[in-house]
C-alpha cells in the first residue's frame, strides 16, 4: 500500500490541481476481457515498484473490468466503491459515461467486488472514506470512458472504411460520413478487437453534458420498492444467521458459561465459543433465523471475566482530561504567542465533545460461505482490501482465496471502514468454528442496535481548552490550545503516515491548519483508553470546527464586529474558496438585508474539510425559551460539481447529522466499563421534527472536483451556536447542548 | 400454524407465534424490503400495514396478525397511493442510502390514505417515528407534497 498518499489524502490536502483535457496516460495498462458481455475493458494501475522491476502482473491476473457493453446495448459499470448513500452509483458512472458518449438510460451500475483492479490510484488500496470518491476517480473513470469510446469509433470506422477522425459520438451511437450510424450494441463486439489506444483526449468542461448536470440517482427505483439488497438481505441456501454475545467491557473474555438453555430453543442450532475484536472472547449462537438467535442469546448463561481491564467512567474520564489539560503536552504548533499576556483581552474557554456511536440505519453484518480451501463473504464494506486480508488470515487463506462480494450498505459513516476489520474478522473467527463443527452452510453474522451502540468504535471523547488574548479591536495576539483525547490512528496500521511527531493529525486538523492568520500554541494529550475508536463523518472536524468557529465568533462579537467581515479580515485575502462560500451564503439567505422577527438571530460559519470549503448562514429562533434552528443556507466551494443535486443531498444529510450532536442524549457514556446507551430511546438521533430548511448554494468553478461526503457537517452546529449565542446570551461548550 | 393475507396472498407460517411479524417476512419468506433498525418500534424501518394501519413488525408478533391484512413495501408498486408515493421519491431524489425508506414510504402511503392534503404538521407527525441517519427528511416532506397533489389532480 501506498501509505504515504494514503497519509497526504487524509491529512486532507487541498485539492491540488489536476491537468484536465489532453492528458497523457502514463504507467497504466488496459486490458480487454470478455466476461459474457461482448465488450469489456478494465483498467490496470502497475504498482510503481513492480512495474520498475518489469514484473507487473499479467493480464490473465486482472480479471477486473470496469465496463461492458453489451449486445443490447446496456453498458454495465463498475463502482469501485461503497455506495452508503453518498452517490458514487451514480456519480462514478456519470464520470464514465460522459468521455464515453455512452446513453445514460442504458447504464447499469454494479458495486466491485474487492480485486487490484479497483484499488484506489492515489492510495494503493479499495476503500471508500476521506470523501475522496469522486475525487480520486475523476480522472480514473473518465479515461476509462474515452478509451472505450475510442474503440468503439475505430469499429465503426473499420467497418465502414472510413477515417476515425471523421467519426462523432452520441448516445451510445457512432455517427460517421454520410450519415451513417451504428449503435454501440452492435459495434460491442468488433470494438473488443480493437486496439486500446494508449492516448486519450478528454472532453473540456464545455463539452460536458453529463458531469456538472443534476442527475437523478440510479439507486431510487430499487430503494423505494423494497428489491435492492443490503448485506442484511443477502438470503443463501440453507444460510444461518448468528448474533454474538460479547463482554459488557471492551476486551472482555469469556468466563463460566452454560448454553443448555439456549440450545433448548427451538430453532438454534449450536453455540460455541469465538475469539473476537481485541483479544476479547464470545459465543456465537448459531439459528435458524433471527428470532431464535436472538432468543438463545438471551437463554446464555455468562460469567464475564474483566479482572485487569480499564473501565472506563465518564465523569472519572472528563476530570482526568481536565488534569491532563494544564500538563504540558506534545507540541503540534508552536507560533510565537509571548503578546498574549500583554493582551487587553481575555478570553478563556473550555470545551466537552462526547464519544458518538455512528448508527448507520443498517446494522453491520457479514455473511461468508467458508468452503475450507476458499471463502465467499457478502459485506457492506468500505475497505475491501483490508477485510479481505484479515479474513484471510483468521482463515488461513491468502487474500486472493477469499472472494468479496461488496453489498449495498443502509449507511456507514465511517463505521464500515475499520483497521481492524472487526466485524469481518469476527465473522470469520464464527465461519472457521462453524466449519470445524462440521458443518458447511453460509452464515450471516449480525448485530442488534444494542450491539451497535456497545460495539465501540466511536468518535472520541474530547476537551479542548483554550486561552486567547487579544486587543480591543480583536486583533488576537496570541491563541493558546490544548487538546486533549484519543488518537484515531494510534496502533493502527495507518499510523506511521498519520502521526507526526507522536501526534495525530486526525485530532488537530481543523485547528493546527486554521484559516485565519492568528499566532498559535497548539498542544495535544492523547491519552490510551480502553475505548475502541474511529474516524466517525469529517473525523476531526466534527470537534474542531465548533471549538474554532464558535470561538472565531465570541471574539467578533466581544470587538463588537460583524461576524462575516471579521473572518474575512482574518483569512487576509488567502482563502478565496472560503470567502466564495461564504459571499454566497450570505448573499443567498439575506444576511444583513433582510431583518429577521424579535428572538429570531443569524448564525455563521465556514470550515474546510477534506478540501472542500462549506459555509452556514443559519437562522434560529426561540420556540418558547427552547432555542431552534429553522434555516440552514449553506454557500458550497467542491470545485466542479459532478452531480449537483448529490451535493445538495449531502449536505443536507450532513447538516441534520451535525444537527444530531446538538440534541439531547446524542453521546455515548460510560459507567464502570460499560456503555450506558442501548437503543434509539437513549442515543438519540434527529427525527424529522428536528429537520430544519437547508438550502444549498454552490460556487461555481471548472476546477477538479473535491468530495462532498463529508464537509457539509463540521460547520453546522457552531453556527447554530453562534445563533443561540446570540439569541441567549449564552456560549454553549459542550455537546450536545445543555440547555437547561 | 398461523395463517394470514400478505400483500393479497394467503400465506400460512408453521412458525413460534411469538416470532415478530419483521422476522416471518424477512427469514421465512425471504421478502427483506421490509428493514430491521432497532427492533424495539423506535425506528419506524420495519413499518408495515396491518389492515390499513402502519405498524412496527419489529414488535408485532405473528400471533397478532393471524387472520389479517398485511402489506409491505413489496405490495405499493400494486396501490394507486403507493405508485405515486414511489414516484414522487424518485423525482425528488430523496433516498441516499435507502435503507430507511421502504419504512418511510409506508408510513407516507398511510398518511395520504388517511389524510390525502396532509399539512406540514401532518407530515411530521406521521413520520416522526421514522427514523432516517442520512437525514432526508426535507426531501421527505417535499415528496410527500408532491405525490398528495398527483393524486388530487
Ligand atoms: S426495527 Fe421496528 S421500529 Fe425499528
Ligand atoms: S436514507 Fe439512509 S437512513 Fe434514510
Amino acid at each position: 500500500m501506498r501509505y504515504e498518499a494514503l497519509m497526504q489524502r487524509l491529512a486532507q490536502m487541498p485539492g491540488e490541481p489536476q491537468p484536465v483535457g489532453g492528458l497523457v496516460l502514463s504507467r497504466r495498462e488496459f486490458l480487454k476481457l470478455s466476461a459474457g458481455a461482448a465488450f469489456a475493458l478494465g483498467l490496470y494501475t502497475v504498482p510503481a515498484a513492480a512495474a520498475e522491476a518489469g514484473q507487473a502482473s499479467k493480464p490473465s491476473e486482472m480479471p477486473d473490468a470496469f465496463i461492458a457493453v453489451h449486445g443490447d446495448g446496456g453498458i454495465v459499470i463498475q463502482v469501485n466503491r461503497l455506495e452508503f448513500g453518498q452517490g458514487v452509483y451514480t456519480a462514478l458512472p456519470m464520470l464514465l459515461a460522459e468521455e464515453f458518449d455512452g446513453d445514460w438510460a442504458l447504464v447499469r451500475p454494479h458495486l466491485a467486488p474487492a480485486g487490484d483492479a479497483y484499488k484506489d490510484p492515489f492510495m494503493g488500496m479499495q476503500m471508500t472514506g476521506g470523501s475522496m470518491s469522486v475525487k480520486n476517480s475523476w480522472l480514473q473513470y473518465r479515461e476509462l470512458g474515452a478509451r472505450a469510446r475510442a474503440m468503439f469509433v475505430a469499429a465503426a470506422a473499420r467497418r465502414w472504411g472510413a477515417s476515425p477522425a471523421a467519426c462523432r459520438t452520441r448516445n451510445s451511437v457512432v455517427l460517421g460520413p454520410g450519415g451513417r450510424h451504428a449503435s454501440y450494441g452492435e459495434l460491442a463486439a468488433a470494438a473488443m478487437a480493437e486496439a486500446v489506444p494508449e492516448q486519450v483526449t478528454l472532453k473540456a468542461a464545455r463539452d460536458f453534458v453529463l458531469i456538472g448536470k443534476p442527475t437523478r440517482r440510479l439507486d431510487s427505483p430499487a430503494k423505494v420498492n423494497g428489491r435492492e439488497q443490503y448485506g442484511l438481505d443477502v438470503h443463501l441456501p440453507g444460510m444461518k444467521t448468528v448474533l454474538l454475545a460479547k463482554p459488557p467491557v471492551f476486551g472482555g473474555k469469556l468466563g463460566r458459561w452454560d448454553a443448555a438453555a439456549a440450545r433448548k430453543v427451538p430453532g438454534v442450532v449450536d453455540v460455541f465459543p469465538v475469539p473476537l475484536d481485541r483479544g476479547a472472547g464470545g459465543l456465537a449462537v448459531v439459528a435458524e433465523g433471527f428470532w431464535p438467535a436472538h432468543q438463545g442469546r438471551r437463554a446464555l448463561q455468562v460469567q464475564w471475566d474483566t479482572a485487569g481491564l480499564e473501565k472506563v467512567d465518564s465523569a472519572r474520564q472528563l476530570a482526568h482530561y481536565r488534569e491532563l489539560a494544564g500538563t504540558p503536552g506534545l507540541v503540534a504548533r508552536d507560533d510565537d504567542i509571548s503578546a498574549l499576556d500583554k493582551a487587553m483581552h481575555r478570553l478563556r474557554a473550555e470545551y466537552e465533545f462526547p464519544y458518538l456511536a455512528h448508527a448507520p440505519m443498517e446494522v453491520l453484518n457479514c455473511t461468508l460461505h467458508y468452503h475450507g480451501d476458499r471463502c465467499d463473504i457478502w459485506v457492506g464494506t468500505q475497505f475491501q482490501t483490508m477485510d479481505q486480508m484479515a479474513a484471510a488470515k483468521v482463515l488461513g487463506l491468502k487474500p486472493e482465496q477469499v472472494a468479496i462480494h461488496t453489498q449495498m450498505a443502509g449507511g456507514g459513516f465511517g463505521r464500515r471502514a475499520v483497521p481492524t476489520s472487526d466485524y469481518v474478522a469476527e465473522a470469520a473467527a464464527v465461519a472457521k468454528s462453524w466449519r470445524a463443527a462440521g458443518h458447511g452452510e453460509p452464515i450471516k453474522v449480525m448485530w442488534t442496535r444494542e450491539d451497535d451502540l456497545h460495539g465501540g468504535y466511536y468518535r472520541p471523547a474530547y476537551l479542548h481548552r483554550v486561552d486567547i488574548g487579544f486587543n480591543g479591536s480583536g486583533r488576537i495576539m496570541g491563541w493558546k490550545h490544548m487538546v486533549v483525547g484519543q488518537s484515531i490512528a494510534a496502533g493502527t496500521a495507518m499510523a506511521p503516515f498519520l502521526m507526526k511527531n507522536g501526534i495525530d493529525h486526525l485530532v488537530v486538523e481543523g485547528i493546527v491548519d486554521t484559516p485565519y492568520r492568528l499566532p498559535m500554541r497548539l498542544e495535544v494529550h492523547q491519552p490510551e483508553v480502553n475505548v475502541p475508536v474511529l474516524w466517525w463523518r469529517s473525523v476531526g472536524n466534527t470537534h474542531t470546527a465548533y471549538v474554532m468557529e464558535t470561538l472565531i465568533d465570541e471574539l467578533a462579537q466581544q470587538s463588537g464586529q460583524d461576524p462575516v467581515a471579521y473572518r474575512k479580515e482574518l483569512m487576509q485575502n488567502r482563502h478565496p474558496r472560503h470567502v466564495a462560500a461564504l459571499d454566497l451564503a450570505v448573499a443567498r439567505s439575506g444576511y444583513g438585508r433582510r431583518k429577521l422577527p424579535k428572538d429570531h438571530a443569524w448564525g455563521v460559519a465556514v470550515h474546510e474539510a477534506f478540501g472542500s470549503v462549506v459555509a452556514y448562514v443559519v437562522e434560529a429562533a426561540l420556540d418558547n425559551g427552547r432555542p431552534r434552528l429553522l434555516k440552514a443556507t449553506a454557500g458550497v466551494h467542491c470545485n466542479l460539481a459532478v452531480n449537483p443535486l448529490t451535493v445538495r443531498a449531502q449536505v443536507e444529510g450532513a447538516a441534520l447529522m451535525a444537527l444530531s450532536t446538538t440534541l439531547p442524549d446524542n453521546a455515548i457514556t460510560f459507567e464502570d466499563g460499560v456503555v450506558q446507551q442501548d437503543n434509539f430511546n437513549t442515543y438519540q438521533i434527529a427525527r424529522m421534527d428536528a429537520m430544519p430548511e437547508v438550502d444549498v448554494h454552490i460556487v461555481p468553478s471548472a476546477d477538479p472536483p473535491t468530495g462532498m461526503g463529508e464537509p457539509g457537517l463540521p460547520p453546522l452546529a457552531p453556527a447554530y451556536a453562534n445563533a443561540i449565542a446570540r439569541l441567549t446570551g449564552k456560549r454553549l461548550r459542550r455537546l450536545p447542548f445543555d440547555l437547561a | 400454524m398461523i395463517e394470514f393475507e400478505l400483500n393479497g396472498r394467503r400465506v400460512a407460517l408453521s412458525a413460534d407465534p411469538a416470532t415478530p411479524l419483521l422476522w416471518a417476512l424477512r427469514d421465512h419468506l425471504a421478502m427483506t424490503g421490509t428493514k430491521f433498525g432497532c427492533g424495539m418500534a423506535l425506528c419506524g424501518a420495519c413499518t408495515v400495514h396491518l389492515d390499513g394501519a402502519a405498524i412496527r413488525s419489529c414488535v408485532t408478533p405473528l400471533s397478532a396478525v393471524a387472520g389479517r391484512k398485511v402489506r409491505t413495501i413489496e405490495a405499493m408498486e400494486d396501490d394507486a397511493v403507493g405508485r405515486a408515493v414511489q414516484k414522487a421519491w424518485i423525482e425528488h431524489d430523496v433516498v441516499q442510502c435507502g435503507y430507511c425508506q421502504s419504512g418511510q414510504i409506508m408510513s407516507a402511503v398511510e398518511l395520504l390514505k388517511r389524510t390525502p392534503q396532509p399539512s406540514d404538521e401532518d407530515i411530521v407527525a406521521a413520520l416522526s417515528g421514522n427514523l432516517c441517519r442520512c437525514g432526508t427528511y426535507q426531501r421527505i416532506k417535499a415528496a410527500v407534497h408532491a405525490a398528495a397533489r398527483e393524486l388530487a389532480a
